[in-house]
């Protein structure tokens, strides 16, 4: 059984949910990522999505795009940010690493290459925002080989004849974006959410973690009535662009446990 | 499958182009993909497109022999696809027009584009004035410097200009924006992409509208000089203006095919817009294709003296006309494009744009070097009263 699967086996053993913090790796600076993914645990995050710099995040909003910007000054690499989970694995066995970013830099540095370097470093899954499953298959086929999950996204627009062609490659859990737009925009809406993820778990038997738009403990805890977990991405990494650099992993571990107090509360409150 | 039958159903020019971006736009591309290959093949949606091209448009552009430049240089004869002579002055509106026509009979009343130069921006601005639609056009902040006169031309048309600050801020940030508009947009919007890049459907149906540019000079050259000619020349940026003069001429095994990148400072110096000539494949923009990338995968800045060619891209099957062989590649500097810039205004009376001005430049290399009755035809993509605060610039002189 994979890390991924794991956890979220334990996490249902205990009913809870599951929180994934995400942080883009080198931001502010890359001597602070290993430290804050430790800080992200101790706050209370249970699967950590680490953001691999790009030059073209089409897909992220502002504060995700400034947040590469400031890795990338540091030139920080695909090979760099694999070498950071190997340390951070160096004391943490049991939190699952999921990688997120674009196809480019994995390209570049070619599947093979990339897959045996991250399994060896400890990476459990890898999320590539701009492979939809039409152009993923020899690499989901590649991360297979090296027992990582792929994971995939569903929006609020994939209709109900793609469900099938995302569950059949994706593995770990899904993701599902839980507004139209860019990651950090707008607010998302509860109503829709719940609206579709009975749809989602009808093709797909993996655990759903819901993101985009998730800006607070409160929201965070409705979502978690909804869904398996919950990813914070924009509202995490702005903590780390506004915090003097003495206080970044404090502020962001204090962040993360306040989540982390909401949803075991709601999860005690409302027993699913 | 012949190499005129491309791209695939999934969008593939061989291992180029496809479909690379967030779930959130499948649906959307799809849905375009959809509405695009029912009205490809309807009489009547040829028949509004034409009507626009002819009377809106201006269309057909003449062809011109340039003959005082041409002995000028002693050589091959030049011939010039007359594109700056459109409406709104470059090839960009054929493309804006199939798409508004597009958007329209989707339904949408919001268009948004990204822009370098101005020109896609302009010509998108104007269908939007003209079809009555709302349009938003993204450009990069160093652009909307560089191309004052442009952002005016289309706040008078009615579009709202967004500056681009992220990034090195030029053409490739406003797309990046661009597309950031259309995932959260995405039900009322249509994105009108200005160049033959991007995902599928996109690199196809841009080909589709701009080819009007080749089957137009297909009939005009035998007119005027009985005979197709030995090569045709485009400047590649993205690649739309190439795309329609080169695709119809596939078929003409013995035509060259030319393509003339943007070669900056020089190629050795690394500062350039040539993926073709010194880029590798890689994803970006929602499509694959030669980029200029770093080891890493991160996509590195350009320099052109043309905003329009500044990008670090190239439209899909320009990609795999290079790998096959059929189309050649290759680059001329600023300083190249500049000189063929002066010699057009002064031989000819023809102010080109920067853009076209590398056509030309390297129509300006290749003729010395053939007999007299050789045949190049350069398109001459746009005109270039845009450029010349640039020009003007470079030579120390302030307007």
């Amino acid at each position: 059984m994979s890390r991924i699967a794991q956890k979220f086996a334990e996490l249902k053993a205990q009913g809870r949910k599951a929180l994934i913090p995400f942080i883009t790796a080198g931001d502010p600076e890359p001597g602070l990522t290993v430290p804050l993914m430790h800080a992200l645990v101790e706050g209370g995050a249970d699967i950590i999505e680490l953001g691999v710099p790009f030059s073209d995040p089409m897909a992220d909003g502002p504060t995700i795009q400034r947040s590469s910007e400031r890795a990338l000054a540091h030139k920080v690499r695909l090979r760099d940010v694999i070498a950071m989970v190997a340390r951070f694995r160096q004391t943490n066995a049991g939190t699952p690493v999921v990688l997120m970013g674009y196809a480019n830099p994995i390209e570049a540095m070619g599947y093979e290459l990339f897959c045996r370097e991250a399994r060896a470093a400890g990476v459990d899954g890898v999320l590539t925002v701009d492979y939809p499953p039409e152009e993923a298959d020899a690499f989901t086929a590649r991360l297979a080989e090296h027992e990582l999950d792929p994971i995939f996204l569903f929006s609020p627009t994939t209709p109900e004849s793609r469900l099938d062609a995302i569950a059949r490659q994706a593995r770990g859990f899904v993701y599902y974006v839980s507004l139209k737009g860019v990651t950090g925009a707008g607010h998302l809406d509860l109503a829709e959410v719940a609206a579709k993820l009975p749809r989602i778990r009808a093709h797909c038997n993996l655990p759903v973690g819901v993101g985009f738009g998730i800006r607070d403990a409160e929201t965070a805890a409705r979502v978690a009535e909804l869904a398996d977990a919950v990813v914070i991405g924009s509202r995490i990494v702005q903590e780390i662009e506004q915090s003097p650099r003495e206080r970044v992993s404090d502020n962001v571990k204090q962040f993360v446990a306040s989540v982390r107090a909401a949803l075991d509360k709601r999860q005690a409150e409302v027993p699913s | 499958m012949q190499m005129h039958d491309l791209p695939d159903a999934r969008g593939h020019f061989g291992p180029y182009g496809g479909v690379f971006v967030a779930e959130t736009l499948m649906a959307a591309l799809d849905e375009l993909k959809t509405a695009y290959l029912k009205l490809k093949d309807d009489p009547a949606f040829q028949a509004e497109f034409a009507y626009e091209l002819k009377h809106y448009v201006g269309r057909p552009s003449p062809i011109y022999h340039a003959r005082r430049w041409s002995d000028k240089l002693g050589g091959a004869q030049i011939y010039l696809k007359r594109e700056d002579l459109n409406h709104t002055g470059a090839h960009k509106i054929n493309n804006t027009i199939g798409q508004a026509l597009l958007a329209r009979h989707m339904g949408k009343k919001r268009v948004i584009a990204e822009t370098g130069a101005g020109q896609h921006g302009v010509a998108s601005a104007t269908v939007a004035a003209r079809y009555g639609m709302e349009s938003v056009v993204y450009m990069g902040a160093e652009d909307v410097k560089r191309q004052a006169p442009n952002v005016f031309r289309m706040k008078l048309l009615g579009a709202t200009v967004v500056p681009v600050e992220s990034g090195s801020r030029t053409l490739k940030d406003a797309l990046n924006e661009a597309m950031r508009d259309w995932v959260t947009n995405v039900e009322s919007t249509f994105y009108i992409l200005g160049t033959a890049a991007g995902p599928h459907p996109y690199p196809m149906l841009v080909r589709d509208f701009q080819c009007v540019i080749g089957n137009e000079a297909k009939v005009q050259m035998p007119e005027l000089t009985g005979r197709q000619p030995d090569a045709v020349i485009a400047c590649v940026g993205g690649g739309s203006n190439a795309i329609g003069l080169f695709h119809p001429y596939l078929e003409f095994e013995a035509v060259r095919l030319i393509g003339v990148e943007a070669g900056g400072r020089g190629i050795a110096s690394g500062q350039h817009a040539a993926p073709l000539s010194a880029g590798t494949p890689g994803v970006l923009h929602g499509f694959r294709s030669y980029l200029m990338q770093d080891a890493d995968g991160q996509i590195i800045e350009t320099h052109s003296v043309s905003a329009g060619l500044d990008y670090p891209g190239v439209g899909p099957e320009h990609a795999w006309l290079k790998d096959t062989g059929r189309a050649e590649y290759v680059a001329v500097n600023d300083d190249e494009a500049l000189a063929a810039f002066h010699d057009l205004c002064r031989y000819e009376g023809i102010i080109p744009a920067l853009e076209s001005s590398h056509a030309l430049a390297y129509a300006a290399k290749l003729a010395p070097t053939l007999a007299r009755d050789k045949i190049l035809l350069v398109n001459l993509s746009g005109r270039g009263d845009k450029d010349i605060n640039t020009v003007a610039q470079l030579a120390g002189i302030s307007l």
